[in-house]
């Protein structure tokens, strides 16, 4: 053993050697991926928008203008021109931002829990329990998302909780899924079965040895479904089931400014394309945190 | 650090003893819940092990090796058969499963899968102890220390991370793992299997080591004859779920008696050009364990087989040079024309061409 020692390195450091660690790593890859850093960035000005919106915003989002209603991008004093209440359409969006994300990022940090949580459990004790808790999962399945979404919320009624409520509900289903499956995955590991044969309870290893492992890949799964709850929160604002006017939010601006869309299609295309950048945001950052967690080991 | 501290019978009484193991594993039932029957896995294994010995357990893969010492470890619970730890039965008051899993611990064989690619070396190894109660300081100082007695230097590795390692510093991590607990007995299932055959000197080296100086007791699995009779003391020869042969190492390997382990002997390779076999020593593969053969499970390939082989089981018997053996040849006055007479006499053996 000594001999063994010495062959390792002669000289040992007095400190102990620390490696990077799995997240370190990780950021460090992330951060060589351009497009992913790219989509961080937008990301990051999105968020600032959406806290400091109504403060960076030119003009008063409730302050309508009878006489410059619908005028073009570019019209004096109004960059993005105005809407069909002749407010200002930059100003608008600026503070839109914030309902926005906050009806997409909500509903996926709720159904991450809830799903996570479902699905561990299912995942961890498998058997039976995990037969009987997927298979009701199962039965959300039936509906597409869209269709679900719409139902619950019209059932609950219009607003903005209900259809925050609404949109969780769509979402845990394959949260849960993503998290059982994972975790299965992980329970069959050797390490897994050497805790157990350590006399840790269930909770303990769940909560060392599982968590850990498990967390990273449900997170990106759920990175990437903030891009789909933007466009179900605005598709429920823009059926008039979400957000009430004349709060900004895209969504409900897209539904109130489609009767301008002979007149004006820049103006009317405007909340759209924010939707849109969002979307692609989300969905370009998950694909990034994605491979920079594919740890070839 | 001694580990003999919680010793409660006497240095004879065995250290584990197993009686009558068995686990079968159904197989899924189709749409109509008909059954589609069971795999034998481990079907009504009995022995002792005892304190300070190490114990080897070989057999060809599928024989129930695994499942033996997952079993033993209480990773998969026994359809039948009780496991008596140090005169305690597992799982009773005396000896409640999380007292037993404190004394016995496992090394497995892929050394990857077997460590948390999260945490740290030390982190692994001082899990279990705080588990056990042992504040976070000590065990990971603890954690430390095993690292330095398996021969890896805690100041290089006691925070790195699995991948960073080779394949034999990863196993002396999980031998360090699995000496946190201070635990006197070690199952090492197929734990050298997969390393270099140097780096696996090295491991099987510092394995003795270990055992000298904590007094442990290893259950020592392998498919690997050679390294079995390096390290054991006594050896058990499993086919298909059963013990067939069980006894001293040397005797064993000198004057192996049941047919499997003589045919199993016969296939160590050897560099002697005149001592090379040509024909394999055993032909095709052991039979399906979910309908296994009639009587004597050697049977169908055994060379000296006839017709009682096929019609009753043989058990445990003592044989000629005092191990035990499950085969009608050493049953005195059976009906097997290679049986010993009456009065124990042997009878010389033909062997049908």
């Amino acid at each position: 053993m000594t001999s063994l020692n010495a062959a390792a390195s002669p000289v040992l450091p007095l400190v102990y050697e620390r490696s990077a660690g799995y997240w370190e790593t990780v950021g460090r890859r992330f951060l060589r991926d351009k497009v992913a850093v790219g989509a961080a960035l937008v990301v990051l000005l999105l968020m600032v928008l959406a806290v400091f919106g109504p403060w960076l915003a030119p003009m008063d989002p409730y302050q309508s203008a009878m006489l410059k209603r619908l005028k073009p991008i570019g019209f004096e004093g109004h960059p993005l021109g105005t809407d069909e209440l002749g407010r200002d359409m930059l100003t608008r969006l600026m503070v839109g931002a914030k309902l926005s994300l906050f009806m997409g990022i909500t509903p996926v940090v709720c159904a991450f829990f809830i799903g996570s949580l479902i699905g561990i459990t299912a995942g961890y004790t498998g058997g039976w329990v995990n037969s009987v808790m997927m298979r009701t999962i199962d039965v959300f399945y039936a509906f597409p998302s869209v269709l679900l979404a719409i139902a619950l919320s019209g059932a609950l009624g219009a607003g903005i909780t209900n259809s925050l409520i609404s949109l969780t509900i769509v979402f845990i289903p394959p949260l849960a899924r993503v998290a059982e499956s994972v975790t299965t995955q992980i329970r069959e590991r050797d390490f897994v079965e050497a805790a157990r044969a350590s006399g840790a309870s269930a909770f303990t290893i769940v909560r060392v040895h599982v968590l850990g492992n498990v967390l990273g890949p449900i997170f990106v799964y759920a990175t990437s479904l903030i891009a789909v709850s933007m466009i179900l929160a605005s598709g429920l604002s823009f059926l008039g089931l979400g957000v009430k006017p004349p709060e900004p939010e895209w969504g409900l601006m897209l539904n109130t400014l489609r009767t301008a869309i002979y007149s004006q299609p820049w103006i009317a295309a405007l909340p759209g394309a924010m939707i849109f950048m969002t979307s692609i945001a989300f969905n370009l950052l998950a694909d990034g945190l994605r491979s920079a967690m594919e740890i070839k080991q | 650090m001694t580990l003999a501290n919680d010793a409660v019978g006497g240095s004879t009484q065995p250290m584990l003893s197993v009686r009558g193991l068995v686990k079968h594993f159904p197989l899924k039932k189709d749409l109509l819940g008909r059954g589609a029957g069971v795999v034998r896995a481990v079907d009504g294994v009995s022995f002792d092990v005892f304190k300070g010995e190490t114990l080897g357990v070989v057999g060809e893969s599928g024989c129930g090796k695994s499942t033996t010492a997952r079993l033993l470890m209480q990773l998969i619970t026994p359809d039948k058969g009780e496991l008596v730890f140090d005169g305690q039965t597992v799982g009773s008051k005396s000896l409640p499963l999380k007292d037993y899993r404190r004394q016995a611990q496992m090394v497995f064989q892929d050394s990857y899968a077997s460590l948390n690619p999260r945490l740290t070396m030390e982190d692994s190894i001082a899990f279990s102890p705080m588990v056990h109660g042992l504040p976070e300081r000590e065990a990971i100082e603890r954690a430390r220390d095993l690292l330095e007695r398996v021969g890896l230097a805690p100041q290089r590795f006691a925070e790195r991370y699995p991948h960073e390692l080779s394949g034999g510093q990863r196993q002396r991590v999980n031998i360090a793992r699995a000496l946190a607990l201070q635990s006197r007995l070690i199952i090492l299932d197929e734990a050298v299997s997969a390393l270099d055959k140097s780096v696996e000197a090295q491991v099987l080296n510092l394995l003795l080591d270990l055992k000298e100086a904590f007094g442990l007791t290893y259950i020592f699995i392998s498919h690997d004859l050679n390294v079995v009779r390096f390290m054991s003391d006594r050896v058990m020869v499993m086919y298909l779920g059963q013990v067939v042969e069980l006894g001293d190492s040397e005797t064993l390997f000198k004057h192996a008696a049941h047919p499997y382990t003589q045919a199993l002997l016969s296939s160590i390779p050897t560099l002697d050009p005149d001592r090379r076999t040509e024909t394999p020593p055993l032909a095709g593969d052991p039979p399906n364990p979910i309908n296994p053969p009639s009587g004597c499970r050697f049977h169908t390939r055994c060379v000296h087989a006839q017709a009682i082989c096929s019609e009753k089981m043989p058990v445990l018997a003592l044989a000629q040079h005092g191990q035990q053996v499950a085969c009608w040849m050493h049953v005195a006055g059976a009906a097997h024309t290679g049986a010993p007479d009456a009065q124990g006499m042997f009878k010389p053996l033909e062997v049908a061409a």
